[in-house]
């Protein structure tokens, strides 16, 4: 293969970050500025303000991801930039800031979908091997992928009202436990025991979709009647009961498709691939499936980051894919 | 301000009546959503887009704030909770003066950026699945649509 070194932008939601990767394989540098300290005070990501943050980070985190990579500007391949789904004032940013750096430079654009970076993310654990079924679990996407070669994305399943990322910051809402609600229930269901029985919506059905607005209502529901009953709910054990329901969901599924589609690999991605319990639980599951390799990024490959997108932009490079300045971004789109 | 409403037992006949509003909705149409979390405002919007044809999955639109999708018209699903800022402006208005409907959830926090014109629908939990409904039309087109759905007993 001869020497590809890509620039990758992803600003899709609260954080900006720039990546340089070598070969699609080797990180030379991944700086992520996040902005969750911020949004901490709102209880969620506010647009306009992450739009704002951006503006002041790109640069920066733009010249000091080349710095850390120890490269010349003239060494590089393309630059390949997150087109969406995601905040739209937020994606302009990065790709107006890619488009410039481009067009000064005389390099190639590559516009990449944000959920194929959050999949080829995988490869900088283990090469990528087809057909291959990828999870994609975060705040705003809850999918099951299969793959049969690169860049083929066929969704087999994907959630029908919140994504599972939602409905983890949604229940810590009603909990009161700070933003983001994922990490904070992960760390309170581990002092907890299941015993709410929270439904289990969708799980017989035969199908891959997930549902996890039912399961948010019977959370409320539950917070609502205790209270009315004028009891206190035990957090940690609530903590535990949602998450035992939302992995037996995402498992559950992950298993039925598992037996259906032939594959070599099994992908966990997105954000909520750093949930303790689901990585647990995929890995306790798939010890029954030795013909398949399961593949779990690193923590900090997980949550957004622009490596990622390095790593999908040099196989749509390889490609063949070449966008142009009218790149543009979009809030939702298709893989 | 006039005031229809109807109170709903199960998630069925709350897709029942969103289905009935959306065979009636028009061009341009804008329809505020208020409730707390749960109170089953994506659920309604489900039932819109079946009756707008949409054949795509209509799911939560919280983390992009805006989703677009393709049917008789398009439809143009909004969760704005997360705008603090009333004065925050997405281009909000290209979708409200469009040829697509517009559906909001927690539109009260873009208040001062909404049409003159609109649905208003507020949802208030009753019990598990019961639900009560409360329209405020504002505007001739909207009063007339609530007629409508007096005329064919869908509200009082």
């Amino acid at each position: 293969m001869k020497k590809i070194i890509v620039l990758a932008v992803e600003s899709s939601c609260d954080e900006t970050s720039v990546a340089i990767i070598k070969n699609g394989k080797e990180v030379l540098s991944n700086i992520v500025s996040s902005q969750i300290d911020i949004h901490k005070r709102f209880g969620g990501v506010v647009p306009e303000v992450a739009s704002r943050h951006h503006v002041e980070n790109i640069t920066f985190v733009l010249d000091e991801a080349i710095k850390e990579a120890n490269i010349q500007i003239k060494e590089l391949t393309c630059i390949a930039v997150t087109k969406g789904p995601g905040l739209i004032g937020s994606l302009l940013i990065g790709i107006n800031a890619a488009k410039a750096f481009a067009y000064a430079n005389h390099l190639p654009i590559i516009g990449v979908h944000h959920i194929a970076g959050h999949i080829y993310a995988n490869h900088l654990v283990s090469d990528l091997e087809f057909p291959l079924l990828a999870l994609v679990v975060s705040g705003g996407h809850t999918e099951l992928l299969y793959m049969n070669d690169h860049f083929q994305f066929e969704t087999i399943g994907q959630t029908r009202d919140d994504a599972v990322g939602e409905a983890y910051d949604k229940v810590a809402r009603v909990c009161h436990l700070s933003y983001p609600g994922g990490p904070e229930i992960d760390k309170r269901a581990k002092n907890g025991k299941d015993v709410y029985q929270l439904p289990r919506v969708m799980l017989d059905q035969d199908n891959y979709d997930f549902s996890f607005s039912g399961l948010k209502s019977s959370v409320i529901n539950l917070v609502h009647n205790t209270k009315q009953r004028n009891e206190t709910i035990h957090i940690e054990n609530l903590a535990r009961s949602f998450q035992e329901s939302v992995v037996d969901i995402l498992v559950g599924k992950t298993l039925k498709a598992i037996k259906e589609y032939p594959i070599k690999q099994l992908l966990l991605a997105g954000g909520v691939a750093a949930n303790s319990g689901l990585r647990q639980r995929l890995k306790e599951e798939m010890e029954a499936y030795p013909g398949i390799k399961l593949i779990i990024p690193p923590l900090k490959f997980c949550t957004d980051n622009a490596a990622m997108i390095g790593v999908a932009g040099t196989f749509a490079y390889l490609k063949g894919q070449r966008d142009d300045l009218s790149l543009n971004g979009k809030a939702s789109i298709d893989i | 301000m006039k005031k229809y409403q109807v109170e709903v037992n199960t998630l069925k006949q709350t897709n029942v009546l969103a289905n009935k509003i959306g065979k009636h909705l028009f061009k341009g149409a804008v329809i505020t959503l208020e409730g707390d979390l749960g109170a089953g405002k994506t659920t309604f919007t489900k039932g819109i887009a079946e009756a707008l044809e949409i054949k795509k999955t209509v799911n939560s639109p919280t983390f992009t704030i805006i989703k677009e999708y393709e049917g008789i018209y398009p439809l143009y699903h909004m969760d704005v909770y997360r705008i603090e800022d009333d004065l925050e402006d997405l281009g909000f208005d290209e979708y409200f003066y469009s040829n697509g409907v517009s559906i909001i959830e927690w539109a009260s926090h873009i208040k001062s950026q909404l049409p003159n014109e609109r649905l208003e629908i507020d949802i208030t939990i009753l019990g598990e699945t019961k639900r009560l409904f409360e329209f405020y039309p504002i505007g001739k087109p909207y009063i007339q649509l609530c007629e409508v759905l007096k005329d064919e007993k869908l509200v009082d």
